[in-house]
């Protein structure tokens, strides 16, 4: 197999014959093994990011007729470092009246909570940091520091601006959890299990052929709980000044911005793991570097949806977004999961299973067209005719 | 000491003093943080008991909901929030006294409790908890009583609290 076959399993038996003359206790081997790991996935997430910004500002150039960066080195790739550079040696302000630890705390724990998602990614048939019988519920588990980070955020800034973005934040992320939980129930009936690992290991057949709507308003609610465009409210510039990172500058709110890219992008990864069978494709199984090829390139199908979402559409008003959650993906998200699961248990190991499947989700969609249709001409019907309104007169 | 026994000390004596931070603050919003430390010592706990299910509820149900309360200090307290609360009152000595009492029934009580004696039996060998626990919920010889009220309490609180939330038209 060799070096490029399986990388991290070479390293990793080439690290071990390092310490074998130590002949350290096998508590000790465990903790320095499983030390590395941890320091080698962190280290991964975060220098993707470095990446991850340079794609997004190039390919939202490109929507926006742009060329975008350019200039530092070969396609403007070292932008970023420039960057990096920038908010590394600005000055590391804590305004005066600002609740001190928790201000200095909550950058790290937004950057906390993103990286802990990565744990329990399957990179390759046998890369992952952890598996736990309960992978799908530790991610929505972790999710909710980073809602405790942006609210200890908002609240130690002692700005008004930044608690009403920790407020909107608040009301946004705990609102659109709803449908994200009830749509990550559905890859895990269809694997009939909640670990990561497994949940790949099931998807002879990609849940997203299986369960087409349920990967949309997995992606839907997804991306409104990484609070991006146009799901900004957290931090509406033309609002709210910057919401709840209005006072942080330096590499504080360089962290603030890592972690969101980084987010965004998990998603992607999420996404390409329960609904796209996450590494498998040819010859993964023998080469597992080329299943963390699959992986990678699969999240990008997510990531670009993102980036194409967020370059596209306006903001969307806090009484739209949250009716558009509470009255449209709650109930539509129930629906789905309620008939995923009668089909599945009807239909298992049956010819009929993908068409049954499919007719369902037609049938949901349709239904759905339907009342969003009647709620709009009722509302039209409501609404009282427009006045004439005067029209000025040349003088 | 084993390892487990190491990292179990460390995370009780985080508990405790995360649990007495919180109750001796006088700022609300950070009693509320001083919280989520305490509630997630026990989610360690839970994991140094090999139940990762409960852990994983432990932080999403408990840590979760910190971020609401927390909005609720703040919206519900005066803006000042630090000097107009006061966390003791005149009752505060006769307080400490009887809580002394009880401490010293309940050390005296349990002391005598056979279960301190017995060592701890091992956790069930199991190829998939989760699963025997989703099971346990739905099979007739398990727990599917209690957990069926339990969903109709539920479901009782859901539908009362939209009835007490939805607009009344005047006059009623």
């Amino acid at each position: 197999m060799g070096f490029l076959g399986d990388p991290i399993k070479f390293i990793g038996d080439w690290l071990k014959s390092l310490i074998a003359p130590l002949n350290l206790p096998p508590v000790w081997e465990t903790f320095l093994s499983t030390l590395t790991s941890v320091i080698a996935v962190a280290s991964f997430g975060l220098l993707i990011v470095i990446f991850l910004i340079w794609v997004e500002r190039k390919v939202a150039a490109r929507f926006q007729d742009r060329l975008g960066p350019n200039r530092a080195g070969k396609y403007g790739l070292l932008q970023t470092f420039a960057d990096m550079v920038k908010l590394i040696t600005k000055e590391d302000t804590t305004p005066e009246t600002a609740d001190k630890v928790v201000f200095n705390i909550a950058p790290v724990l937004s950057v906390v909570s993103v990286l802990l998602i990565w744990a329990v990614v399957p990179f390759a048939p046998t890369w992952f940091g952890t598996d736990i019988n309960v992978g799908v519920l530790y991610i929505a588990a972790v999710g909710s520091f980073g809602i405790l980070s942006i609210l200890m955020a908002g609240w130690s800034s002692n700005n008004k601006y930044a608690l009403l973005g920790a407020f909107r934040a608040v009301a946004q992320l705990i609102s659109y959890e709803v449908p994200m939980l009830i749509m990550l129930m559905v890859p895990v009936l269809l694997a009939s299990s909640m670990g990561m690992v497994d949940i790949v290991a099931r998807q002879d057949m990609w849940f997203i052929v299986v369960a087409p709507l349920a990967a949309v308003v997995f992606l839907i609610s997804a991306i409104a709980e990484v609070g991006r465009t146009p799901f900004d409210l957290l931090e509406a510039e033309s609002e709210i000044v910057a919401g709840f990172h209005t006072e942080y500058s330096g590499m504080k709110f360089g962290m603030f911005f890592a972690a969101e890219f980084l987010h965004i992008f998990t998603v992607g990864v999420l996404f390409a793991i329960l609904f796209m069978g996450g590494w498998r494709g040819p010859g993964a199984e023998q080469f597992p570097l080329l299943g963390m090829v699959y992986l990678m390139a699969k999240s990008t199908v997510g990531y670009f949806i993102a980036i194409w979402m967020r370059s596209t559409l306006p903001r969307i008003r806090i009484d739209h977004m949250l009716a558009f959650n509470w009255k449209f993906l709650v109930p539509l998200s129930l629906a789905i999961l309620i008939v995923t699961a009668i089909l599945h248990k009807l239909f298992a190991a049956t010819t009929l299973y993908i068409p049954a499947m499919l007719v369902g989700n037609l049938v949901i969609f349709l239904a759905s067209l339907g009342a969003l249709r009647a709620v709009a001409q009722r509302q039209r019907k409501q609404r009282k005719p427009f006045k004439k309104r005067p029209v000025a007169k040349a003088a | 000491m084993s390892t487990v026994q190491i990292v179990f000390l460390f995370v009780g004596f985080m508990i405790l003093l995360a649990a007495w931070m919180m109750v001796s603050r006088s700022n609300l919003v950070h009693s509320a943080l001083w919280l989520v430390v305490a509630l997630f010592g026990v989610a360690v706990l839970f994991v140094l008991l090999e139940a990762g299910y409960l852990a994983v509820i432990q932080v999403l149900v408990y840590i979760g909901a910190i971020a609401i309360l927390m909005i609720f200090a703040v919206m519900l307290t005066r803006g000042d929030v630090e000097s107009l609360t006061h966390i003791t009152n005149r009752y505060a000595g006769w307080a400490a006294v009887m809580g002394a009492f009880l401490l010293f029934g309940l050390v005296i009580v349990l002391g005598q409790w056979p279960a301190f004696q017995t060592t701890s039996p091992e956790a069930i060998e199991s190829a998939n908890p989760v699963l025997d626990l989703g099971m346990a919920f739905v099979s007739p010889d398990g727990f599917t009583v209690p957990f069926i009220v339990a969903s109709v309490l539920l479901l009782a609180a859901f539908i009362g609290a939209i009835y007490a939330a939805f607009p009344r038209k005047k006059g009623e």
